[in-house]
C-alpha cells in the first residue's frame, strides 16, 4: 500500500486496474463506485449507490493487491489490481447466493418481483443452477396490515437498505434489524409490531430500494407479465446502474 | 455426425411431488421429439407407462419429494441412471408444495380432513398403500446425489432441448440469459 495521494497527478487521473482494464477515480470513491462510473459491473447486493455502503453481503467481494475485500467499502489506491470476475471470486459468491437462497423461502415463480429482483438477476449472472444446501424453510409471516404496501419477509436477505433509506431519506425510522447472527431479521418499528401502525407511506423512499421481494405494491402485482421483466431483457450485467426501481 | 450407428442412449423420466408441467414443456420441443427419438429410447417415464427404471444414461426428475414413494423413486432412478438431471423449480427447490413446510403436517391433515366445513365425517386417509407423507418438502439434492439442474416453471422446451442434446454430445450443458430462469 505504498502509492497513494502523493502522485504529481490530478486526482481525477488516478487509476486502478479492475481485472486488467485501467479505472480512473477520485478521492473519496470505493472501488465499486469508481467500476460502475467506467461502465464496470461487480456483483453486489447490499450496496445501491444512493446509499453510504453497508459492507454486509460481501457479494461485490474482489482481491485488491491480492486480499479478499468488499468493493463497496474499500478504497482504490493508485495503481492497485482489483481483481472481479475470476473463478475463485465467483464460485464463492455463488456460495454466499446459496446460503441466502436456502435461509429464506425463495419461490421465485410465485414472486411478485421476479424478473425485477437483484438477488435472482445475481444468481442467473453468477450461473447459480441449484440452491446446493439444505433449506432451513423458516416460518415467516407476512405483514398485510398496511393498505397499500405488503411486506413478505420471507424474501428478505437483510441487506438493510430499507432501514437506511426510511432512517437517513425519510426521517421516519420504520424498519430496523433486530437479533444477532443467524437470528438477524427485518422489524418493523411499531408497538404491534405491524406495518400499518407506522407512518410508512408509498411516497417514501423506503418503499422502493428493497432489492428483493419484500416490500411490495398491492394491486399491481404481475401489471407487467412475467419474461417483460428487466433482466428477462437483459442481464444484471448489462442493466447500467441496477438501482432498484421500486415495487413494480 | 452419423449417430445412427451409435447404440441409443436410454432416458428415464418421472415426476414427484410436481404437476407434470416440465413434462409438458419437455413435449413443448415439438417436431424436435423425432430428432431425439432417433438418439435416445425411453426407459421408465410417463410416456411409456414402464413402472420401474432400468439400467438408464439419462435420468429427469419433476418434481421435490413430499411422501415416502417419491424418495424410493428418486433413490430407484439414482442408482440406475449414470446422470441424474433435476428438472424444474420443485425438484430444486421443493417449489410451490414446499410452501407447507412451516406448518405442521398434523395441522394440514386436520385441516384438509377434519376441520373445514362439510367435513363433519371426514376422516385423515390411513390405507396401507398410501404412502407416508413427509413432514417438509425436500428438493431431491437434499436425499441424492444431482448432477445437473435446469430451472424453471417450468423450464422451456428449449432449455431442456439444450440440456439434453449437450449431454448426449458429451458437452458440458451450459444454458446462458434467457434460458436460465427460476420463474
Amino acid at each position: 500500500m505504498s502509492q497513494n495521494s502523493n502522485t504529481p497527478h490530478n486526482k481525477n487521473q488516478t487509476t486502478f486496474t479492475l481485472d486488467g482494464k485501467t479505472i480512473p477515480f477520485s478521492e473519496g470513491q470505493t472501488i465499486i463506485q469508481a467500476a460502475m462510473a467506467a461502465g464496470e459491473y461487480i456483483p453486489h447486493l447490499c450496496f445501491n449507490p444512493e446509499f453510504k455502503p453497508h459492507g454486509s453481503c460481501k457479494i461485490c467481494t474482489v482481491t485488491a493487491n491480492g486480499r479478499q475485500t468488499a468493493s463497496c467499502t474499500q478504497q482504490p489506491q493508485v495503481d492497485m489490481m482489483v481483481e472481479s470476475d475470476t473463478k475463485q471470486i465467483n464460485d464463492e459468491r455463488r456460495a454466499l447466493l446459496q446460503m441466502l437462497f436456502v435461509e429464506g423461502n425463495h419461490f421465485c415463480p410465485s414472486c411478485e418481483k421476479s424478473g425485477d429482483c437483484q438477488l435472482q438477476a445475481t444468481a442467473y449472472e453468477l450461473d447459480m443452477m441449484s440452491p446446493h444446501f439444505d433449506h432451513f424453510s423458516p416460518n415467516r409471516p407476512l405483514d398485510a396490515s398496511h393498505g397499500e404496501y405488503l411486506l413478505d419477509f420471507n424474501r428478505c436477505i437483510l441487506c438493510s437498505l430499507c432501514a437506511r433509506a426510511s432512517s437517513d431519506v425519510d426521517g421516519k425510522n420504520v424498519f430496523s434489524l433486530a437479533g444477532r447472527g443467524i437470528k438477524t431479521h427485518l422489524i418493523v418499528n411499531s408497538k404491534s409490531g405491524k406495518l400499518a401502525d407506522t407512518d410508512f407511506t408509498g411516497d417514501d423512499k423506503a418503499a422502493h430500494v428493497c432489492p428483493v421481494g419484500v416490500i411490495i405494491k398491492k394491486r399491481v402485482g404481475f401489471a407487467v407479465p412475467i419474461g417483460k421483466r428487466s433482466f428477462d431483457e437483459h442481464p444484471i450485467s448489462a442493466t447500467p446502474h441496477p438501482i432498484v426501481k421500486g415495487a413494480i | 455426425m452419423n449417430m445412427s450407428t451409435k447404440p441409443k442412449l436410454r432416458i428415464a423420466t418421472a415426476t414427484l411431488a410436481g404437476c407434470f408441467g416440465c413434462h409438458m414443456s419437455f413435449l413443448d420441443i415439438d417436431e424436435r421429439l423425432f430428432d431425439l427419438m432417433e438418439l435416445v429410447e425411453f426407459d421408465r417415464s410417463p410416456l411409456t407407462d414402464i413402472k420401474t427404471c432400468g439400467p438408464c444414461d439419462i435420468g429427469l426428475i419433476e418434481g421435490g419429494l413430499c411422501n415416502a414413494e417419491n424418495v424410493h423413486v428418486l433413490r430407484e432412478f439414482r442408482a440406475n441412471c449414470k446422470i441424474l438431471v433435476a428438472v424444474g423449480a420443485c425438484a430444486i427447490n421443493g417449489g410451490l408444495p414446499a410452501q407447507r413446510n412451516h406448518l405442521s403436517l398434523s395441522m394440514i391433515l386436520e385441516e384438509v380432513y377434519h376441520a373445514q366445513h362439510g367435513l363433519v365425517d371426514g376422516f385423515i386417509p390411513n390405507d396401507p398403500e398410501l404412502p407416508l407423507p413427509l413432514d417438509q418438502v425436500h428438493p431431491i439434492h437434499e436425499v441424492v446425489k444431482v448432477d445437473y439442474f435446469i430451472p424453471g416453471c417450468p423450464p422451456s422446451g428449449d432449455a431442456i432441448w439444450k440440456v439434453l442434446t449437450d449431454l448426449i454430445a458429451g458437452r458440458e450443458p451450459e444454458l446462458g440469459h434467457g434460458l436460465v430462469h427460476y420463474d
